[in-house]
């Protein structure tokens, strides 16, 4: 085997490829993350229709497939197939470049997202800058969208999306500051920005950062989360797209392959920002508890989650499969979904190798917080009604801004609370 | 309504519907469809004098009529209730002061005044004003067609301060504009745009007198009985839709 | 005043000299194919940024001249017409057509089919009011409330079907009583009904009331006075919630609402809010008007004496119900005939309508659909 694979293999290795500087296993890396994501967001579709159903009294897709599992593949399939409409008036060349750039932006982000110590694809120092940076291209995308329509709902939804992701993005990077500013609260006083060392820091400390200096690290936590769902255009902070008023918004002319990117775009964001959220915030990778319930029992009950959580899957599957109906027509679906749980048996064995299951320990517990805040979005949406523009605007930046200045400032003085009380203990004694 | 027995009367079981039906169908037969109706019905002010009070012969008569659809259908002049004269202090007033101009009367208990064309202006303005009939319910038009004076104009006036409503009626002819009641009720926008999108009569003072529920361009008004009810403006349909014919 | 034959509105005649980029102001057109005009209502706006400085509604796009179907048809014939108009409450329409002839021949329902009518009459309200309550907290972004409201106002169109077969336009009512004694059960139905559709009704305001996302959306939105509301003659709920405690069930009791103990639900402020909490509260009237009603259904016939062939003396008459929408009137004119020589239907959406340019001048765009579904119009009515 050629070195350059071999290599990274070693035991010893702890960096990501990006640091060892393996150029083929960050290329295997960066396919993993654009296939995991795809995945994800393929997954997210269908659960998203499905919790929302339930939450609204309905069955959601139970057509295609058995529930209708099969229901994305046929979006996608339909969503290739159809025709790719260019308006007659738009300037076809932004037009179709638009939904590339989003989705550029929107899978960027995931070069500096750690799945685990190891599982990224790179470790910039400057991670969460880059982050941070590259996310808020997307508006660039919606604003071209948005006026290469040369339709007039485009047109306000595009003014509307960048009015607003502008104007959070404000209070979302004073929500980052006051976290990154936890990071310097070590002997050395020196601070990171690179996403694992973020995660790091927060293991060395033994919190994770929402708990930090409670109430702030909570208080940087929910404007940051309150930031990211406008971020990403969700309900109730969904405007730019807002089907009630606007048709769909900056994507109204799109249609086909490129629409489906511009959802693709959407999806991969709001599954970038639940990361960031989690890094910064909730440890990451780490799983609960990681300094108290240290040893090898807990190690042990740990790993055995991800072994657990399939087989939970596949015990509702197979309980599914029991309440299909028995008529004959439902045969196929009742042996596909059956099929689906033994998918699920399978993973969960395969999860039980010890091996694998202590491989997979750090991406297993990424995945199910950012399963969390997935949920979340979705119940947003089931619940909440949207705002109208002026009030967005003025919860961005008379409640979030201020609120962000002021978490940060007190996060700063909460660091520095010994120096400053050394200092006016000898203002004092002089 | 009793006295009636060799009908088969319509009692709440049985098989009702069907004969229901038949009967409206035979009947609606008899009449010829489309523009050509009997002439005008309510020249009310001539039959006004009679001192039957307004309920009583009225659904005893008719049943006759009734028993056998297809005969007696065209005169048979059922001898229902007659609009009455209207007395109030409100009548008084306005009789005091426009004298014969209008005719206050009364229908099975609601109160119109058929006023003179000219007075109109006035006596909205005042019934608004000083008997606070302050919300306008409905305008709309009758069209007449053998009439000399083709039209009837109505205006559904309601008081809630009084809980009261009155019709005024008017009578113009085609061609003839009526001042608008915009500045009167705001209300009026609307439905003077449909009247005059439905019967073509002007109403002068409306700030944007057109067509409302019919397209821009339209050439007729549909509910004059002159025009057909399959009738289209075929010029329209064509230019604009690109077919031949919208039926 | 315009030229009444031009073929352009004004609003678009100012647009055409300008391109977009140019023009300070932005005219957009809302529908008529839009998912927040209820149909197929277009409103032509004039924005400023987003700010309204002024609209027009181009109505007519669904209009199938039922006042000349009217003419053509006897009496009997032109019920079920009546139910096409405000398609969700069908039952109300045929209510108010039915009476007027019945008031032009000179007869009256019997009691039991007044009771019936009342009955059915409110369960439609209740179902206007909750296919209201869906769209309109759609159109302001809550997904939800639209699928909890329709699984309710399922069980009252099967009460509808059991009674008399249809589910929508219903054509439940004949000229002189009802067509059909009541099902087997009916009352047992009713009842249960009551009793399932009370929390319900709980339930969409636990979700929407004290959410603090729809009282800021609501609040201060598409506020009119009493004043204007009686100057344009809008009716029901929206003059209700302007602070005008004024009902036609109360003011001029027509089928059996005499007989009810019922409360008129008013506002103060007029917006969009206590639209929503006047026609919350209606709900909760129409239950007891139903509850009140079933317990005292009398026996008796339901028919009065009609003959087949209904020929109204020469005269005319308007009758006016509360529909859910505000007044309904018919102005029937007779000519002795057994076809109406006119009927002129007063649709309650159709005026309401008017008020929405006095209603959204100087709000935002989102305001303006929050203020459609708060008019509650049904394009089918206005547009007749």
């Amino acid at each position: 085997m050629p070195g350059f694979i071999t290599n990274y293999l070693d035991k010893n290795v702890h960096v990501t490829p990006g640091q060892y500087g393996s150029p083929f296993w960050a290329l295997v890396y960066i396919l993993l993350v654009f296939g995991g994501v795809s995945l994800a967001v393929v997954c997210m579709n269908w659960l998203e229709r499905k919790i929302l159903a339930h939450m609204q009294v309905r069955l959601g897709p139970m057509r295609v497939g058995p529930h209708g599992l099969l229901q994305p593949i046929a979006d996608a399939i339909k969503l290739i197939l159809k025709e790719d409409i260019v308006p007659e008036g738009a300037d076809s060349f932004v037009f179709l470049l638009a939904p590339l750039i989003i989705l550029v932006a929107g899978f960027s982000v995931y070069c500096v997202i750690p799945f685990g110590p190891t599982h990224a694809i790179t470790d910039m120092n400057i991670g969460i800058l880059f982050m941070l940076g590259v996310s808020s291209l997307g508006v660039l995308g919606i604003v071209m969208a948005g006026w290469a329509s040369n339709s007039h709902y485009p047109l306000i939804g595009a003014l509307r999306s960048s009015a607003q992701m502008v104007s959070y993005e404000v209070a979302m990077g004073l929500a980052v500051i006051s976290a990154v500013l936890m990071t310097s609260l070590n002997p050395a006083g020196t601070g990171t920005l690179s996403m694992i060392g973020i995660v790091q820091a927060q293991y060395a400390q033994h919190t994770w950062f929402i708990f930090k200096f409670f109430p702030l690290g909570f208080i940087a936590f929910f404007i940051f989360a309150v930031a990211m769902v406008a971020e990403t255009n969700r309900a109730p902070f969904d405007l730019p797209e807002a089907e009630s008023e606007l048709t769909a918004g900056f994507h109204t002319e799109y249609s086909g392959l490129r629409w489906s990117l511009f959802m693709l775009g959407e999806y991969a964001a709001m599954i970038s920002v639940s990361s960031i959220a989690i890094t910064l915030w909730l440890g990451g990778w780490m799983r609960p508890f990681p300094n108290l319930l240290q040893g090898p029992t807990w190690d042990l009950a740990f790993s055995l989650f991800p072994a657990l959580t399939f087989f939970g899957l596949a015990a509702m599957t197979f309980y599914s499969t029991m309440r299909m109906p028995k008529h004959p027509y439902f045969r196929i679906q009742t042996i596909g979904l059956g099929a689906f749980g033994g998918v699920f048996v399978l993973i969960a064995l395969i999860l039980l190798i010890p091996r694998v299951r202590d491989g997979v320990q750090d991406v297993y517990w990424f995945v199910a917080k950012i399963a969390v805040f997935l949920y979340l979005y979705i119940w947003y949406r089931g619940t909440f009604p949207r705002y109208r523009f002026d009030q967005l605007m003025r919860v961005g930046w008379k409640v979030l801004l201020p609120l962000g200045i002021g978490v940060l400032m007190a996060t700063g003085i909460m660091g520095l609370r010994t120096e400053i009380w050394d200092f006016v203990h000898r203002l004092v004694h002089i | 309504m009793s006295d009636e027995t060799k009908s088969p009367s319509p009692q709440p079981e049985g098989e009702k519907p069907s004969s229901d039906k038949i009967a409206g169908g035979i009947s609606s037969g008899t009449p010829p469809p489309g523009g050509a109706k009997p002439p005008a019905p309510s020249e009310k002010p001539a039959v006004a004098p009679g001192a039957t009070p307004p309920k009583p012969a009225a659904p005893g008569e008719k049943p006759a009529a009734a028993a056998a659809p297809a005969k007696p259908a065209a005169p048979a002049k059922p001898a229902g209730p007659t609009p009455q004269p209207w007395d109030s202090p409100l009548v008084a007033k306005l009789t005091k002061q426009f004298g014969s101009g209008i005719q206050p009367l009364t229908y099975l208990g609601q109160n119109y005044l058929q006023v003179d064309r000219s007075l109109i202006p006035t006596i909205l303005q005042m019934l608004r004003d000083e008997e606070q009939f302050d919300y306008c319910v409905d305008i709309t038009a009758v069209h007449y067609p053998k009439r000399e004076k083709q039209f009837d104009i109505v205006w559904i006036l309601y008081s809630f301060s009084k809980n009261e409503r009155v019709r005024v009626k008017t009578q113009i002819a085609d061609a003839e504009h009526i001042p608008s009641a915009v500045p009167i009720w705001a209300a009026a926008n609307w439905l003077e745009r449909e009247t005059f999108d439905m019967f073509g009569i002007q109403f002068d003072g409306h700030p944007d007198l057109k067509r409302i529920l019919l397209p821009d361009g339209w050439k007729g008004h549909p509910l004059r009985k002159d025009y057909g009810i399959i009738q289209q403006d075929q010029e329209w349909v064509q230019i604009n839709l690109g077919i031949e014919s919208g039926q | 005043m315009t030229d009444p034959n031009s073929s352009v509105s004004h609003l678009e005649l100012e647009e055409s000299k300008k391109t977009f980029l140019d023009a300070n102001e932005l005219v957009i057109n809302m529908g008529p194919q839009h998912p927040a005009t209820h149909g197929v209502l277009r409103v032509i706006l004039r924005l400023d940024g987003e700010k309204v400085m002024g609209l027009e509604c181009v109505i007519g796009y669904l209009h199938r001249g039922v006042e000349k179907i009217a003419e053509h048809r006897t009496y009997t014939m032109f019920n079920p017409y009546v139910d096409r108009m405000d398609y969700v409450a069908a039952v109300s329409n045929g209510l108010g057509y039915c009476e007027a002839v019945e008031k032009l021949l000179n007869i009256e329902a019997p009691p039991r089919a007044n009771y019936i009518r009342v009955i059915l009459t409110e369960l439609n309200r209740l179902a206007s009011h909750q296919l209201w309550l869906g769209t309109h907290a759609l159109d302001i972004g809550a997904m939800t409330p639209l699928f909890y409201t329709f699984r309710d106002r399922e069980e009252i169109l099967k009460i509808f079907e059991k009674y008399c077969g249809a589910r929508l336009t219903t054509h439940a009512f004949r000229i002189g009583g009802c067509q059909y004694e009541t099902y087997e059960g009916f009352e047992k139905d009713v009842k249960k009904f009551l009793t399932f559709v009370a929390p319900k009704i709980d339930e969409y305001e636990e979700l929407l009331t004290t959410n603090r996302i729809w009282v800021e959306r609501t609040k201060k939105v598409g506020t009119i006075s009493a004043k204007d509301c009686i100057a344009l003659g809008v009716t029901g709920p929206v003059l209700r919630a302007s602070g005008v405690k004024w009902d036609l069930r109360k003011a001029q009791p027509y089928a059996a609402y005499k007989q009810f103990d019922f409360e008129i639900p008013t506002g103060q402020n007029g917006d969009t809010y206590d639209r929503y909490l006047v026609r919350m509260a209606e709900m909760r009237q129409s239950l007891r008007i139903i509850q009140q009603a079933v317990d005292a259904i009398p026996e008796g016939p339901i028919m009065a004496k009609v003959s087949k062939v209904m020929k109204p003396p020469v005269g005319e008459i308007y009758h006016s119900i509360e529909a859910p929408k505000g007044e309904l009137g018919y102005f029937i004119v007779s000519d002795g005939s057994t076809q109406p020589y006119r009927i002129r239907v007063r649709p309650p959406s159709f005026v309401n309508l008017q008020a929405l340019d006095l209603m959204c001048r100087g709000q935002l765009v989102a305001d303006v659909i929050a203020v459609i579904g708060t008019l509650d119009i049904v394009l089918g009515e206005v547009d007749r």
